[in-house]
């Protein structure tokens, strides 16, 4: 059995990506994010990061920007970021994804200003699903680290080469303090091979990276990261396997299942709200009631066929988001949900609900309340397609 | 990749005479192969680089308009961490309007950070990739797209920002400013900003036919012009000293260079003209006496 400690979500996270020997680390501090970044900075300083380049940048885009020249460069690169600090490396994410760069950053996900709040929704890596990075979602601080060296194996295959995020939630699981198992640096040397990308910037073979490209050949550009995001879909399979074979962990690979394979009922769901479902289920399920849980792991590339596959026997299917597409009153998962069963045989309701924006509690009553309201709507079928299920009438 | 000796390669699609092309191709013979070019978004890079072309016989690489000294900040530090760095030389080459307005910010930070690297800025004082519109490089009543002389306006309302002391003051250890005009100096200090250890900056006035407006085959005579009116002095600054500056021989009066040029053309017609042309003279003046030219 591999040793518990008790440490914050945020140094679990730090501590794997030390263990998978990054070169550079650009990092710029942002709640909640900054306990990773000053964890790595502490590593850093202690020469526990090997040859470890740490620079402490002026700016989140100054970060990613600077990951950029190092992955080019050859260099295994980390950061870490969150809301306004991801926003403003908006430009920069279609950037590296455009060049194929494998950057890997965790997102310690926050909600978006105005108004500012620096608690924890999905918004932020929401806004940037159309950049080309991949994103995996985690459920607790144990599986944010381990999403750590999967993500690099993940990004850095060469029929893949995009880079990813690691998204967990912030406060929620970055300052939680939890029994974890640190990621131990002889297996992740054997799960994780050292980067070697085919092609870098080195003055004995010289190559031109971010051309300009004109109508005739753009299109085939991002056809080809399409064929890179397709590649990840069974990549992200098989290195929850081989991580699994190595670590003995597992948290399902594109999409995982909880009371799912009966379930009437399937909530669907990612981060750590995960963790809140799953007990309400068991007392659910104690009562008899068929519910079920769709925990999505990855967002980019959506998992399209699992999740058809996983719920085509509902009765019922119920997004719950952490993010809002203002003027589609629905969430991400929602949206993406109701175009997955589109064009299929399966012609099973949708009925979303939004929750938790800017740090809002989700206690298990909101759960059940949800349950009950998707139990009527199986039987009278479906009135508000999507809604806020805790809105505060009151200060409208 | 171009099979050509030259490490800045012919065939791109610069203007015939361009600036830009002059000072890549003569800064890189200066520099040799071992080095690493990061290039903002501008005329340079985009005709230096249509896929599947390059012109760019040593390691290049473009990511966006104002990130260039940040790219640039990432690459020598992966060299540094792979144990690569050696003799390399990291160089980034950008426009006045990636450098001077919307590329500052990271530029600054990368400067205060002492990354080891050069940073070459090719002012052709006009944003001229997006069609000449001013930039924070464009000089006192130049017009440009954005600015141009009309009833209620003479032009550019403001003088050039001083970028090269603006890099001083992060305490650059060289800092020069020279011009596409004079190969031999630009290509002197362009090497010695790369030995230097540290962060380096190079200031290169370039003419640009199309935004100036002037004939193609006359870049060099207007970069000698802008020198030897003292509106552009050239110099070297080590560790915060003026170590030498480009002495003129014979001072040239500023209507020399603005009538050789259309974007000063309005200056001769307009209502009040005379004082504008005054105003500059006084910036020369100003430039002679200050550096000692
Ligand atoms: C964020 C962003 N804003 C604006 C542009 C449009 N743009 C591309 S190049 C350029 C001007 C470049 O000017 P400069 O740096 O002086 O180089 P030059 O083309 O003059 O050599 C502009 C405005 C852009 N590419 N990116
Ligand atoms: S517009 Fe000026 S800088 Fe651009 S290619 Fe033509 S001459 Fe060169
Ligand atoms: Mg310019």
């Amino acid at each position: 059995m591999s040793k518990l400690t008790v440490v914050e979500g945020s140094y679990a996270v730090a501590h794997a990506a030390k263990v998978c020997r990054p070169d550079v680390i650009p990092a710029y501090p942002i709640t909640p994010q900054t306990h990773i970044v000053e964890e790595l900075s502490k590593f850093a300083a202690n020469g526990e990061i090997g040859a470890c380049e740490y620079i402490t940048v002026e700016s989140e885009f100054s970060a990613i920007s600077a990951l950029i020249g190092a992955c080019a460069a050859g260099a295994r690169t980390y950061s870490a970021t969150t809301s306004q600090g991801l926003a403003l490396m908006h430009e920069v994410l279609f950037n590296a994804s455009g060049m194929r760069l494998p950057l890997v950053m965790t997102v310690a996900n926050r909600a978006m200003s105005a108004p500012l709040s620096i608690w924890n929704d999905h918004q932020d890596s929401i806004a940037q699903r159309d950049t080309g990075w991949i994103q995996l979602y985690a459920e607790d601080p144990q599986e944010a680290a381990d999403m750590t060296p999967q993500v690099y194996k993940i990004c850095e295959d060469n029929k893949i080469m995009l880079p990813a995020m690691a998204c967990f939630d912030g406060f929620i699981l970055t300052h939680v303090y939890e029994p974890v198992v640190l990621l131990e640096q002889d297996l992740t040397d054997e799960f994780l091979p050292p980067f070697a990308p085919e092609h870098i910037l080195d003055p004995s073979n010289p190559k031109t990276f971010g051309a300009f490209a004109d109508p005739g050949v753009y299109s085939e550009f991002r056809y080809m990261q399409e064929l890179g995001m397709s590649a990840a879909l069974k990549k992200i399979e098989t290195v929850a396997d081989e991580f699994n074979e190595i670590y003995g962990r597992y948290y399902g690979g594109l999409i995982d299942g909880y009371y799912l394979d009966d379930a009437e009922i399937v909530l669907v769901a990612m981060g750590s709200v995960i963790g809140t479902i799953k007990d309400v289920l068991d007392e659910l399920r104690a009562e008899g009631k068929k519910v079920g849980l769709l925990k999505i792991r990855s967002f980019r590339p959506f998992p399209t066929d699992a999740i058809r596959n996983a719920v085509k026997n509902a009765a019922i299917i119920v997004p719950l988001d952490k993010s809002i597409s203002i003027g589609k009153y629905e969430g991400a998962l929602c949206t993406e949900i109701k175009a997955s069963l589109y064009n299929t045989k399966i012609d099973i309701p949708v009925l979303g609900y939004m929750f938790g924006h800017g740090g809002r509690d989700i206690p298990p009553e909101r759960i059940k309340k949800i349950v009950s309201e998707a139990e009527k709507a199986i039987v009278n079928g479906i009135t508000i397609e999507s809604s806020y299920v805790d809105l505060r009438e009151e200060l409208l | 990749m171009n099979k050509t000796t030259e490490l800045f390669a012919p065939g791109h699609r610069g203007c015939a005479g361009c600036c830009d092309a002059l000072a890549a191709k003569f800064m890189l013979k200066a520099v040799g192969e071992n080095c690493i070019v990061v290039t903002p978004t501008g005329c340079l890079e985009v005709f230096s680089t249509p896929f599947p072309e390059s012109a760019w016989n040593v390691p290049w690489i473009h990511s966006l308009f104002e990130n260039a000294a940040a790219v640039a900040s990432g690459v020598e530090a992966a060299l540094k961490a792979l144990g690569r760095k050696n003799d390399t030389k990291i160089m980034a080459i950008g426009g006045d309007g990636a450098t001077i307005d919307i590329g500052i910010r990271g530029l600054s930070g990368a400067f205060e950070r002492g990354h080891d690297f050069t940073y070459v800025c090719v002012d052709n004082e006009a944003y001229m990739n997006t069609g000449v519109q001013r930039s924070g490089g464009t000089p006192f009543a130049a017009t440009t797209t954005t600015t141009p002389a009309g009833k209620a306006s003479f032009g550019n309302l403001r003088p050039k920002k001083n970028m090269p002391q603006i890099m001083l003051a992060h305490g650059s250890p060289y800092v020069a400013t020279t011009s596409v005009a004079y190969p031999k100096d630009m290509m002197r200090k362009v090497k010695k900003a790369t030995e230097v250890t540290g962060p380096t900056y190079v200031h290169v006035h370039a003419p640009c036919t199309t935004g100036w407006g002037f004939d193609g085959s006359k870049t060099i005579e207007l970069g000698r012009l802008a020198v030897e009116t003292a509106l552009w002095p050239m110099m070297d600054i080590e560790n915060g000293d003026i170590t030498g500056v480009h002495k003129i021989r014979n001072k040239r009066p500023v209507e020399e260079y603005l009538k050789a040029q259309k974007r000063f053309k309005h200056l001769f017609s307009i209502p009040g003209g005379a004082d504008i042309i005054k105003k500059i003279q006084e910036l020369a003046d100003w430039n002679a006496d200050q550096y000692d030219l």
